[in-house]
């Protein structure tokens, strides 16, 4: 026993204390931690169900590919601009997103190269010419290329307030406010081409045919994926890729309509930021890193629990009533 | 029928089009006039070009040259009224749609895709899986489905359109013969109203006694027509090349089974 105990002091792992692990990450820093839950999930439900059309149409991974090749963007812009505010950012990050795209789509239709290879050069490419600008104009850039790569969920709280007031809360931090406008916005165009995007997603022959022009839903698609990872970006970083795929990938045990695929990814968004948060708290490790690993986790549960109902031929859940 | 099609413009015609993919040529020159109220089939050996006449007629491949006509007008113009079903394996069964979800994508074309589906779409929809005896499979999630009906589903998805013209990309292949048969059944039944069909078709035994007019094709076309006068062994020799015996009997029994209708 007491060597148990001085292994896991050596490992640094807190010995169980109910106070201790499951109340005080919520009360330590209570306010801190409702801003850092409030863009948790104002980041991950937004992402889950972007993330959801991506992996209906095996792009999972150009969320991972785009928060790459943002970089040179938000630098360029930086360099034209001199404002690391929110509208030349996004600028930059939109551009930057549809050149990514450009330059994938023209890949793969002047070459034999097929979408994954096309996605690798492009994106390797990019991220490498950011990091090139960075160093190269180090002096000139205030970019935090750590920042950019890791994210750091826990400085949401410390961040420049806005003008906004929410109660005894305070201030609201800036990050919150423009993550609430892209969620919102986000959240709107997905709903208002819900049914463009199911039927170029499912049979994009189909869709042309009766006159959808999939290309533009294509590139729209991009560009609103490059808005949603340039705002995550500086919060969790390149884990944005997780946000994007785990939430689908855990909803998709259980989920046979677009209905319930996209509510069961917000919940699962939810609740792997809820633990993510608890266990950074707790812990005391990147929350952004806590929350990916957590999705991660959720998943492989999920995928337990699906194969378990479906060995007790509990249809309900898995089956076609979904 | 004949002074119909004397007065309109036919349903389908294209215009020395050809089409290549990653600059090899796989179409040229095609012309091609298909009139208005037939069951007409692109017949040819693989890599002949088919599936790819009909994703250019539909303008889903850039075409080099060339135009095409549905009606007499442009794609565009006349959009609502042709329907497009691409081939049952270009597509993800395990998508998260039930049957009823694949079917209204057809109601109302692209502005039907638009609004949530209304009360008269899923009337709409549920009247198309009838007529291919598919409505009691309306809750099913697709990845339950098995080929046939997956095809039937398509085929509903394209009635759902309520168009003139339909272009199918292969809709017999991997169906069991029961399926064949009521699908025949049902182009007819569209072609009675007054529809215009133009499938690709792989099976040559078939051919001359699902279609009236059939297209010849081996990337050039070697013949379009009425099947009496193109399905011939020499014109099939020219399609097929080589295989002689067996093309020249397909020929005699198509010609003996025309006898035995009358035709």
């Amino acid at each position: 026993m007491n060597e148990m105990i001085a292994v896991m002091a050596r490992l640094e792992v807190p010995w169980f204390d109910a106070e201790e692990v499951l109340i005080a990450p919520w009360t330590r820093y209570a306010d801190a931690t409702v801003w850092m839950v409030l863009m948790a999930v104002l980041l991950g439900v937004p992402c889950a169900l972007l993330g959801n059309y991506l992996m209906l149409r095996r792009m999972a991974l150009a969320g991972d590919a785009i928060s790459h090749s943002v970089l040179p963007g938000l630098v360029i812009s930086y360099l034209i601009f001199r404002d690391l505010g929110t509208l030349p950012m996004m600028g930059g990050a939109m551009v930057a997103g549809l050149v990514t795209t450009v330059l994938i789509e023209f890949i793969t239709g002047r070459s034999r190269l097929k979408t994954d290879a096309a996605m690798g050069i492009t994106y390797t490419t990019l991220f490498a010419l950011g990091m090139f600008l960075v160093n190269r104009y180090a002096g000139r850039v205030h970019l935090d290329a750590d920042c950019v790569l890791f994210g750091e969920l826990e400085y949401v709280p410390l961040a420049e307030p806005s003008g906004l007031r929410a109660g005894g809360l305070g201030p609201v931090p800036m990050p919150v406010v423009v993550a609430a406008a892209m969620a919102v916005g986000t959240l709107g165009l997905l709903a208002v081409f819900s049914r463009w995007l199911l039927v170029t997603s499912f049979d994009a022959g189909f869709a042309r045919s009766v006159g959808i022009r999939a290309g533009a839903v294509h590139y729209g698609l991009m560009a609103v994926l490059s808005v949603v990872v340039v705002t995550a970006l500086e919060s969790v970083g390149l884990l944005v890729a997780a946000l994007l795929v785990l939430p689908g990938a855990t909803a998709q045990f259980f989920a046979r309509r677009m209905g319930r695929l996209h509510g069961l990814a917000a919940v699962f968004a939810v609740t792997a930021s809820l633990a993510g948060i608890h266990l950074g708290a707790w812990l005391n490790c990147p929350s952004a890193a806590a929350i990916a690993l957590a999705g991660g986790v959720q998943f492989g549960v999920a995928w337990g629990v699906s194969v378990w109902m479906r060995g007790r031929g509990v249809e309900g859940g898995v089956g076609g009533a979904g | 029928m004949e002074t119909n099609s004397d007065r309109e413009p036919p349903a389908f015609e294209c215009h020395d089009v050809s089409v290549s993919y990653d600059r090899k040529p796989v179409l040229y020159g095609i012309d091609v006039s298909v009139p208005g109220g037939s069951l007409c089939g692109i017949v040819g050996p693989n890599g002949a070009g088919k599936s790819t006449l009909i994703k250019a007629a539909m303008g889903l491949l850039p075409v080099e040259g060339g135009w095409v006509r549905m009606f007499g007008r442009p794609l565009d113009e006349v959009r609502p009224r042709v329907a497009y079903v691409p081939q049952r394996t270009s597509v993800d069964w395990d998508f998260p749609v039930n049957v009823m979800d694949v079917v209204l994508m057809g109601c109302g074309g692209k502005a039907g895709l638009w609004r949530r589906p209304t009360a008269a779409d899923r009337e709409l929809a549920r009247e198309s899986l009838e007529m291919v005896q598919m409505l009691p499979y309306a809750d099913r999630q697709i990845s339950q489905l098995s080929g046939g009906q997956q095809q039937r589903v398509f085929l509903a998805r394209a009635l759902a359109q309520r168009a003139d013209l339909y272009f199918m990309d292969e809709p017999f292949t991997g169906v069991d013969a029961a399926t064949e048969r009521a699908i025949v059944t049902l182009l007819e039944g569209l072609r009675a109203k007054g529809g215009t069909i133009v499938a690709v078709h792989h099976d040559l035994t078939t051919a001359p006694e699902y279609f009236d007019r059939v297209i010849l094709l081996n990337m050039r076309l070697v013949a379009a027509g009425p099947v009496e006068e193109v399905f011939t062994a020499e014109l099939l020799q020219k399609t097929y090349g080589g295989r002689l015996t067996v093309l020249s009997e397909l020929a005699l029994r198509a010609q003996e089974a025309r006898a035995r209708r009358g035709v």
